[in-house]
């Protein structure tokens, strides 16, 4: 494969996979909408389109189309940086995610449904996240105002806390996989279908509920999103923003919710394996053989972002001591416990 | 290719050193470091340091400066001013730093010669890596992680408020 079909297959990629992640973005949105309207017993968006599946469309006319207001008292190379650093490592993230069965490769080994493999994919996706913070926090400094400065302090301490309970619930996964390739890890729970998923038979349901948690926290979801409390904070780092500008802040946010989901469809719930294992007979169509595990894939990440919704519309707010000493108190010692007790399990197997 | 990409990466670094020198404004600086720090990750992957190339972009661009950035913004620090800088430092530094630059440089062309690095597609596995890490050099690795729980203890010591005895939580009670 000469350099000029590599540059060419990957551009394609990334432009197909960056469409559709946006798309996905757009409807997570109107999926929020929908669900936590059902749950506070309302519509929801329903005027626009059927059901309101043309809300997103609408809602990025309206967001282009608004005013584009820059206070004058901030500071602005950062101010214009934040946004678009936010944007930036939230679509970069998804670059290392695998979509689809890995037997499914073009001529000279190179595969359709992942932009890049990476032998540590699993450590650039928490790597750009954690470049991520530097959107809000410069977001909130560059402001220059209060609520703003507050917001992103609140954020920063958050996510650095959260990002260690994070990543330590990851090890005990990576200890079973024995690396830190997503395709291979993915793999590692391919045999029995749901039963060796790491969830469920790869005894990881602490380290599951703890990434649980610390994925709402990174992510600034409720019940942890303290950084844009109304009540306190009117709108946490992005108050100043308007237009386009907010638009992005939104669209990171719910662009990492996906990753988030991706991550954990991954490392615990079997990625793009089927769960049935080999109940079903794999299907002679070459074309169904390939969408097949999309499928299952977009499902499971479906049914996180469902959760995350569903947690949202059910349990209120945290209180910011709360939310510190349930990261470090309970969170980080259970994950190291995890961590333990999952090493001795494969020492003395 | 792989000289390119060097050029442009040290080119980066430098710039962003530099920058972080002459920027008056602590956040710029603070922001120029995670530059340098990127771009470094970006050199050693050239060399086939794969998991320290993404150590560092979590460690150090990731959680160390997000740290800087929280404390300059937390403090809010303004603009420093410009001195012309003391005539001792003058006097004094740049002979030293022409020496700490040429002990480094003697110590490593001596353990190395003058044969360049090969940049190339060799990767070191973090398996490698590991078993480097946890059987070779275990004691002076597992002896830096000592180090740095000694300079936690310091901190919470330093933090601790002064007349706080009994080591009672004075933050937000429960």
């Amino acid at each position: 494969m000469t350099i000029l079909q590599f540059f060419l297959w990957s551009l394609l990629k990334i432009i197909v996979v960056t469409v559709v992640f946006l798309m996905g973005v757009a409807y997570t949105v109107l999926l929020e909408r929908k669900l936590v309207g059902r749950i506070q017993n309302r519509w929801g968006p329903s005027r626009v389109g059927p059901f309101g599946l043309l809300q997103p469309l609408v809602d990025g006319a309206k967001s282009f189309l608004k005013e584009d207001i820059i206070p004058t008292a901030v500071y602005k190379p950062l101010y214009l940086l934040a946004p678009i650093l936010s944007l930036g490592c939230a679509l970069t993230s998804i670059a290392v995610v695998p979509f689809g069965a890995p037997n499914v490769t073009g001529s000279g080994g190179f595969h359709f449904f992942e932009i890049s493999e990476i032998n540590i994919g699993l450590l650039v996706i928490l790597g750009v996240t954690s470049v991520g913070v530097y959107g809000i926090a410069l977001s909130g400094w560059s402001s220059n105002n209060k609520y703003s400065l507050l917001g992103s302090l609140r954020s920063s301490a958050q996510l650095i806390s959260y990002e260690l309970a994070l990543g330590l619930s990851l090890v005990g996964v990576v200890m079973r996989a024995g690396s830190l390739n997503l395709r291979v890890i993915v793999e590692s729970q391919s045999r029995h279908g749901i039963l060796s998923w790491n969830l469920f038979g790869g005894l990881q349901f602490i380290a599951f509920f703890i990434y649980l948690m610390a994925a709402y926290a990174e992510t600034n979801r409720s019940p942890f999103d303290l950084p844009e409390a109304e009540s306190e904070l009117t709108a946490g780092y992005h108050t100043e923003y308007s237009s386009m500008k907010f638009a992005m802040f939104f669209m990171a946010e719910y662009a990492n919710m996906i990753t988030v989901g991706c991550v954990a469809t991954l490392l615990f719930l079997g990625g793009w394996t089927s769960p049935l294992g080999d109940l079903i007979p794999a299907p002679e169509n070459w074309f169904v053989h390939a969408l097949f595990p999309i499928f299952w894939f977009v499902l499971k990440v479906f049914s996180f972002l469902f959760l995350y919704v569903w947690v949202r519309g059910t349990l209120p707010r945290f209180r910011y001591d709360q939310l510190m000493n349930f990261g470090w108190r309970y969170l980080l010692p259970l994950a190291i416990l995890n961590i333990v007790g999952t090493s001795l399990w494969l020492a003395y197997r | 290719m792989h000289l390119i990409l060097f050029i442009v990466f040290a080119g980066l670094c430098l710039a962003g050193a530099i920058n972080l020198l002459l920027q008056t404004h602590p956040i710029n600086s603070a922001l120029s470091l995670v530059v340098v720090m990127s771009s470094l990750a970006v050199l050693y992957l050239m060399l086939g340091a794969e998991f320290l190339a993404a150590a560092q972009i979590i460690v150090y661009a990731g959680a160390i400066m997000v740290l800087f950035t929280f404390v300059v913004m937390l403090l809010n620090a303004g603009r420093e001013e410009r001195t012309l800088g003391s005539r001792a430092a003058k006097a004094l530094g740049l002979p030293a730093v022409a020496v700490v630059l040429s002990v480094i440089a003697t110590v490593i062309l001596k353990a190395q010669g003058l044969e360049p690095v090969a940049l190339s597609d060799n990767i070191t596995s973090t398996t490698d890596l590991s078993k480097v890490l946890f059987h070779e050099l275990l004691l002076p690795f597992e002896v830096t992680s000592v180090l740095i729980l000694i300079a936690i203890l310091g901190a919470v010591a330093l933090a601790r408020p002064a007349g706080d005895e009994h080591g009672r939580r004075t933050g937000v009670e429960k």
